[in-house]
């Protein structure tokens, strides 16, 4: 790497001790680049076996990539941590500004371990780390905290404020960190593991140029990158209607999962879609650092206050495909505006929506088939599409006011342990299953990614795009590791998957020379497998096993667009999958 | 002569790479170095605002320069002459939209020179350089 790439530089904090120290790490970007890579790595380093993932020894780990600031679309952060969701691998991406936030103070990753005595939020500029008393913002939701933090530090524009809502200060496992408003290290509970620590927020900062090799080839390498992505259709369509405009498609297809997955259609999905937001409430969009496309898209909600005539407030609630399903069709709710104001309240506690939604989803199932009474639910009565009361059960999954709550804080599987109902709990690896019943791709990488994330290696889209032969066991289980390993590369150089068709190996290897690293194409299809295998060794040192995944009864009874998914099926392609992760 | 000109700051989007641009202009990444900032109007859900020397005619900033480092360019603005800067700040207070950027490395300013690299990777039109003849907007 170039001597002088700030990259090389890594932010200790102890939170116990309220001490900081940098230490020059070129040996871990050289071997890893950054992201997924260098978090995998320094999760070995920092995270003992057995940790308490709510304890001061679980390490939070944020990794950014040597194409931050350099690059378009290279702009996210890597979060790594124990999961208090799985207690295994948890790691989280996020965008908005916290990555080039991160690279412009002057860091290439930051380690954060021990625990504050009292609330604290923590201020890094450049070489000045500070710790704050935070008393008197705890137990503030997430977009006041924003504000107040907002108002009282300096920055504006090159910065990123990372912080929780009530749910992670109450240790829900699935609460999530927001960042910049509507951006989120989302899944697998990572706003625990701040609220476990007492850190409320960090705001992070800098500004500072960044050294290439040879400043031509950079400003002609840009060039075409730029044009490359403008150019890309997926990518305008990203920008017109944002991720939501696979709501129809994916309905269309029979293959979006609507009330529990009793069903894989729903009748309101059009109520829902990208185009019906777009054209009644979107009021605007929004772009992470260093990104044209501008993915983010917020409704402009307007709501009466019921007391006064004529007396309004408008919000503005960033929507999602992934969000849309959960906390949409998945609960029935066909009512754009009651979705929108659920989508508000999950945003304000901070939790992870796709958690959340699937939860109360199965809360939903068992209390129809009366496995749940409302002595458990405390009087209120979950039912499809009833969003007010979805909301009233989200702020009691906050507070935990019994024992069923305090279940329901644990998750779907974890609440299915002690009520039942696990045949429609929908969870693989204990995580919440994302928006596609595609056929066993999606429900593949669910069950074999890393991180049981839809991102992992993209099943759903194999499902939507290999022919019918094709589908093999084996074929697919290939096709999903080869993916996954290729993942690791994009998520090390943290660019963000919608760009992958942009960053191919050889473009990456060009890029990466600019930037003073030389990797072949080869090198990196290697070391994508090596951080695969980095990160499943964590998974596995900490208890998880490929052999006793529980499949979810319900994904093999509602047919799905391949028509029945068979258990046989996803046993034989899972056991493929382990062969692939050990074999050379 | 050309100038670079906020033509409507409700379509920015955020993305900042005006910002990235102004500094790859010089050949590097990151944006120590930019004339243009972004940033939101106290929260993302307000929208954005865009900071740049909008070209005056008589520029507050070299009115208030000691040392005459500060040259009027043709067509507003100014043109930075940094063997003759000594770091004062003075620019940076007079300025009233704050486009007046500081380099901490050099203790100089940073001003807009309305070369309209930055507006060519702004996909949102947004930013523009623009022919002006006898407008004083």
């Amino acid at each position: 790497m170039i001597e002088r790439d700030p990259l090389q530089r890594v932010l200790y904090i102890d939170l116990s001790k309220r001490r900081f120290w940098v230490k020059y790490r070129p040996d871990l970007f050289e071997k890893y680049i950054g992201g997924a890579g260098v978090a995998s790595a320094l999760l070995h380093e920092e995270c003992p076996k057995g940790t308490d993932p709510l304890g001061p020894d679980n390490p939070i780990i944020f990794a950014v990539g040597p194409l931050v600031g350099l690059f378009p679309m290279a702009s996210k952060t890597v979060a790594m941590f124990k999961s208090p969701h799985t207690g295994n691998l948890g790691e989280s991406h996020a965008g908005g500004r916290s990555a080039v936030s991160i690279r412009m103070a002057g860091y290439g990753a930051i380690v954060i371990k021990g625990t504050s005595n009292i609330p604290i939020y923590l201020s890094i500029f450049n070489d000045k780390v500070q710790f704050h008393d935070a008393r008197a913002i705890w137990g503030m939701r997430s977009h006041v905290v924003g504000r107040v933090i907002r108002e009282r530090e300096k920055g504006t524009g090159i910065r990123s404020i990372m912080r929780i809502g009530t749910a992670g200060e109450k240790k829900v496992s699935y609460a999530c960190v927001v960042t910049e408003t509507y951006r989120h290290f989302g899944r697998l509970g990572l706003g625990a593991v701040f609220g476990s620590k007492k850190l409320k927020a960090i705001i992070i900062g800098g500004k500072r140029s960044l050294p290439v090799t040879d400043k031509k080839r950079y400003k002609e390498a840009y060039d075409e990158v730029f044009k490359r992505i403008l150019e890309t259709p997926s990518l305008k369509k990203y920008h017109d209607l944002g991720t939501s405009l696979n709501v129809l498609p994916l309905n269309k297809k029979k293959a979006l999962p609507t009330r529990n997955l009793e069903q894989a259609c729903f009748e309101h999905a059009e109520k829902i879609s990208g185009e019906h937001l777009a054209q009644h409430f979107l009021g605007r969009r929004l772009a992470c650092a260093h990104c044209p496309i501008a993915c983010i898209h917020l409704a402009a909600l307007r709501t009466p206050y019921e007391d006064e005539p004529y007396f309004y407030k408008t919000t503005f609630i960033s929507y999602d495909y992934e969000l849309i399903y959960a906390l949409g069709s998945m609960l029935g709710i066909g009512d754009p505006e009651g979705m929108l104001h659920l989508l508000d309240t999950v945003e304000y506690i901070g939790v992870d929506a796709l958690s959340a939604g699937v939860t109360l989803a199965w809360t939903t199932e068992a209390y129809e088939r009366g496995l749940i009474s409302e002595k458990e639910t405390l009087g209120l009565k979950p039912s499809w599409g009833d969003y007010k009361t979805y909301q009233a059960m989200l702020e009691r999954i906050v507070t935990q006011p019994n024992d069923f709550y305090k279940a329901l804080a644990k998750g779907a599987e974890y609440a299915a342990e002690i009520y039942g109902g696990k045949d429609f709990a929908l969870t693989f690896g204990k995580n919440e299953m994302p928006g596609y019943h595609t056929g066993y791709g999606g429900h593949l990488t669910f069950l074999t990614g890393a991180r049981h994330s839809h991102l992992d290696s993209a099943g759903y889209s194999y499902d939507q795009k290999l022919r019918p032969e094709e589908l093999t066991p084996e074929n697919l289980a290939q096709k999903l590791f080869n993916e996954e390993c290729y993942r690791q590369i994009i998520s090390s150089l943290v660019i963000c998957f919608f760009a992958r068709s942009v960053y191919d190996y050889p473009t990456i290897a060009r890029l990466l020379s600019i930037a003073g690293f030389e990797f072949s194409e080869e090198d990196l299809k290697l070391l994508g497998k090596r951080i695969l295998r980095q990160k499943y060794n964590f998974k596995y040192r900490e208890g998880f096993s490929l052999d006793n995944l529980r499949i979810p009864k319900r994904i093999l009874e509602t047919i799905s667009p391949h028509g029945q998914l068979k258990e046989d099926f996803f046993r034989k392609a899972i056991a493929v999958y382990k062969s692939l992760l050990t074999s050379d | 002569m050309a100038r670079l000109k906020v033509i409507d700051a409700e379509r920015c989007v955020g993305c900042q790479l005006c910002m990235f641009a102004c500094q790859r202009r010089m050949g590097a990444g990151g944006f120590a170095e930019s004339a243009i900032a972004i940033r939101s109007r106290g929260g993302l859900s307000r929208g954005l605002t865009v900071i740049v020397c909008r070209a005056c005619k008589e520029p507050p900033c070299a009115a208030v320069c000691p040392v005459d480092a500060l040259k009027v360019r043709k067509g507003g603005g100014v043109i930075l002459l940094p063997q003759r800067c000594i770091g004062c700040g003075h620019c940076q207070e007079a300025c009233p939209i704050g486009a007046v950027f500081w380099n901490e490395d050099t203790n100089k300013p940073v001003i807009c020179m309305h070369c309209g690299y930055c507006a060519q990777y702004c996909p949102h039109h947004v930013i523009a350089l623009v022919k002006e003849e006898n407008e004083d907007d």
